[in-house]
């Protein structure tokens, strides 16, 4: 090879390298520490509500009427929540002032059953119990494929999952990955009301993943429909076709409520 | 004889011109000709009687900034001649209209379901091309990835695609359906607009917020004071980086080179928490509504924001940098997947799509909606990206460069808050003692306002994707008889379709992700 061309390679791999070298540098070690260390959201973020049992029964039967997704009720026998109908809105804290309902930024929603995520006075936060499922932990503790399937899903939940694989999250040092194949996965992460015309397709992605196999329902509407209950178009919360193991409220969940999910319910530390 | 209005303009039914058919057949046609584009084509059925309504544009193109919207009515007839036969951008418009109105158009190339069970059932006929070394490649509808469900239908000569076919509709919710069906409830319709599309959520949001204010009149009883628009404004922009910068590391990731596609994901996530500073949601949901905005931000917000955006500028440019001087990466983005200026006009397309081909128009420039026409007074407002090559890499570098224009809007507009000397007023009444029954009482004003009746309106925003608008008409007694919505989606999945003509099939993730449309904003 000529000098002069030697030379130039050379420049081009320099800056290259240099480039490459400096942006590395720059970006650093980014991966957050949970769940070894606690995250603070920040204050805005409407995490797990909190319930003033003690109200006075204007403002809550106020909150009651008022919620889009009828998901509180509210009368002299019963106070609950329902994480799984609800959208995080706000609406019923702004009309209670906070009072009635109160937004914290505790990120821990998800469940185990549809029961658990009614809040009310004898089930104030919503939790997976452990002992339930040493089996699982036992057989996906350490390894455990996943794969997406968006039923109607708006995207954002879709996007909330995706983001798992950035490095902040980096959810595969947990030994949980999204795979590319119902083949090649334990089970599913199901999101979106399910949309009549993506019903078919999703039965067969839950046929092709070999038993066992584990369902997880993201965000309000793979739950209850979400903000779509009330169309024709769509089923409508997975466990009415499909057996549901895990639970994540949110529209969207925050990833880390679905990390905090996956860990709880799934990670053997 | 068609009427033309501005964006957000409320009009009568009875103000719009009802034109005969053939007239109308005629005029949409020669306007089309000289260039308009479509914003709406729909039908709509108001006292039993089938209506066609179509809304068109038109953009100065020498900056006098003599950009107009047109609107007419006509009956639908039982038949005609396809649009599509003589402009291709009515392509989807039409089969749209076939299958809600069951109209028969003739001599349409394609005229299949869109959105309906039809689509997927086995009637669906695929476009075939015949011939000995012609093979089919199906995909989908559930995708390798994270992402929404759409089928894609290739015809390929070995590893080069003669053809290919976008089959949609999985996401189908009836989002239209659901909003005339409901009784009108602001707080129900505001949440289901964050829900059309959630990658575009404060896109939604903000149109469907205009659209009802200037339902209302509320523009002129001078409540949407410049705070609330300017923090609409920099949700919308923050929602647009957020999306952008996620597309230039995706776009690396799809041709193997990691390092950009590593930071400018955790990048957007960035992003992504600074609207969930402004609104508690990390998508922007639950900030804006209709006449309010329900934010709390106060100085240090304003100065940590402030603080973020600088240190996320010099980190996006390096990154950047890295990116766009990779040879492997030249190689790969260029001539890839080419849209001519030409096509992008045919087609209609919007957006990034749209710029990337040479078209000039940007809504937030040409229409001047929210505060960008103060933005504009001020010598602020961005100016519109072009470049002419129409492949990825144009696509690409509109990216970045509106990327650095957003920021600098953001940080313009946050100098204006803080140069207030009342900023009490952008730290939000939800610190009030009795905000939440001043609360109430705004609310139930609001909702108790009837919508005027009989009376059309469309609002237009430049989404990240691009123009996205909403019409709405109601009937004599105020109800809602059409709600559409029109994502930028819309207009370009023919686009991509276009790009792939010639491509290798390989290059296909490559050119998708280039556009990175909307599956549920198009499905609805
Ligand atoms: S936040 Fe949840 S419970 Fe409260 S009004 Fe909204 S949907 Fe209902
Ligand atoms: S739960 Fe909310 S964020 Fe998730 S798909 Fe449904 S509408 Fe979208």
């Amino acid at each position: 090879m000529p000098i002069e061309m030697l030379e130039r390679f050379d420049r081009i791999v320099n800056q290259r390298v240099n480039k490459l070298l400096l942006n590395r540098l720059e970006q650093g070690y980014r991966t957050t520490k949970y769940p070894n260390v606690d995250v603070n959201l920040s204050k805005p973020y409407r995490g797990r509500p909190e319930i003033n049992f003690e109200a006075d029964m204007i403002t809550m039967k106020l909150c009651e009427e008022n919620c889009p997704q009828s998901a509180i009720i509210a009368n002299s026998e019963k106070k609950a929540l329902n994480l799984g109908r609800c959208v995080f809105c706000g609406e019923c804290e702004r009309l209670s002032d906070g009072k009635f309902i109160h937004f914290t930024t505790d990120f821990s929603l998800a469940t185990a059953t549809q029961e658990d995520l009614v809040l009310c006075e004898e089930n104030v936060i919503p939790k997976i119990e452990r002992e339930i499922n040493g089996k699982i932990r036992k057989l996906f503790g350490k390894s455990l494929q996943l794969r997406q399937v968006s039923a109607g899903g708006c995207n954002a939940c879709e996007a909330d999952i995706n983001v798992l694989n950035t490095p902040f999250f980096d959810l595969s040092r947990f030994g949980i990955q999204i795979v590319a194949s119902p083949r090649h996965a334990d089970g599913m992460l199901i999101t979106g009301p399910i949309s009549k015309n993506m019903k078919l397709a999703l039965l067969k992605t839950y046929e092709a993943i070999p038993d066992p196999k584990i369902i997880i329902a993201i965000g309000s509407c793979a739950i209850s429909g979400g903000v779509f209950y009330e169309s024709s178009e769509v089923v409508g919360g997975v466990d009415r076709i499909l057996p549901v193991d895990l639970f994540i409220p949110g529209c969207p969940p925050h990833p880390l409520t679905t990390l905090k999910a996956l860990i709880d319910y799934f990670s053997k530390y | 004889m068609f009427l033309k209005f501005r964006v957000n303009q409320f009009l009568k039914l009875s103000e719009i011109p009802l034109i005969h058919f053939y007239d109308f057949y005629n005029m949409v046609l020669s306007m089309i000709d000289d260039g308009a584009q479509i914003v709406h084509y729909l039908g709509f059925v108001e006292n039993n009687c089938k209506k066609l309504m179509i809304v068109l544009r038109t953009i100065d193109n020498n900056d006098n900034n003599d950009n107009n919207l047109f609107i007419a009515i006509t009956f639908a007839p039982t038949e005609y001649l396809a649009f599509t036969s003589q402009a291709k951008k009515f392509h989807l418009f039409e089969r749209e209209i076939h299958e809600e109105f069951s109209i028969n158009i003739q001599g349409h190339p394609q005229l299949k379901a869109v959105r309906s069970a039809t689509t997927l059932s086995e009637e669906y006929q695929f476009y075939n091309i015949t011939g000995d070394s012609v093979h089919q490649v199906a995909v989908g509808p559930v995708h390798a990835g994270i992402i929404g469900p759409g089928h894609f239908r290739f015809n390929c000569m070995g590893e080069r695609v003669a053809h290919l076919e976008i089959k949609l509709g999985y996401q189908h919710r009836g989002v239209e359906k659901l909003i005339c069906k409901s009784c009108f409830d602001i707080t129900k319709l505001s949440n289901l607009m964050e829900c059309v599309a959630g990658d575009s959520a404060v896109t939604n949001i903000l149109t469907f917020s205009e659209l009802i204010e200037s339902a209302f009149e509320l523009e002129k009883e001078g409540i949407i004071t410049s705070d609330i628009k300017i923090i609409r404004t920099i949700a919308l922009e923050l929602e647009r980086l957020s999306n952008h910068i996620g597309d230039l590391g995706a776009l690396s990731g799809d041709v193997a080179f990691l390092p950009p596609d590593a930071y400018f994901g955790r990048m957007r996530g960035e992003f992504l928490n600074l609207l969930l500073l402004l609104s508690g949601n990390r998508f922007g949901k639950g900030l804006i509504r209709p006449a309010i905005n329900f934010y709390k931000i106060n100085l240090l917000d304003i100065n940590y924001i402030e603080k973020k955006l600088n240190e996320l500028l010099t980190e996006i440019k390096h990154v950047s940098e890295l990116l766009f001087s990779t040879q492997e990466i030249i190689d790969r983005f260029e001539g890839i997947g080419v849209i001519d200026n030409k096509t992008a006009l045919d087609l209609g397309l919007v957006g990034v799509a749209a710029r990337a081909s040479g078209v000039k128009y940007d809504v937030r420039k040409n229409f001047l909606p929210g505060y960008y026409s103060v933005l504009e007074k001020e010598n602020k407002n961005i100016t519109i990206q072009q470049r002419l090559s129409g492949d990825v890499w144009s696509r690409a570098r509109i990216r970045y460069k509106e990327i650095l224009d957003s920021i600098s809007i953001i940080k313009n507009m946050l100098e204006n808050l803080k140069s207030k000397t009342d900023y009490k007023t952008v730290e939000q009444s939800q610190d009030d003692s009795n905000f939440s029954s001043n609360y109430l009482l705004f609310k139930n004003k609001l909702q108790s306002k009837l919508l005027p009746s009989s009376a059309v309106i469309v609002a237009i925003n430049e989404g990240w994707r691009g123009e996205l608008t909403h019409l709405m008409i109601t009937d004599e007694k105020s109800k809602i008889i059409r709600y559409k919505i029109k994502d930028p989606s819309f207009h370009n999945w023919s686009g991509l379709a276009y790009a792939m003509r010639d491509q290798e099939i390989s290059d296909f993730p490559l050119c998708n992700k280039s556009f990175n449309l909307s599956y549920c904003g198009f499905d609805l």
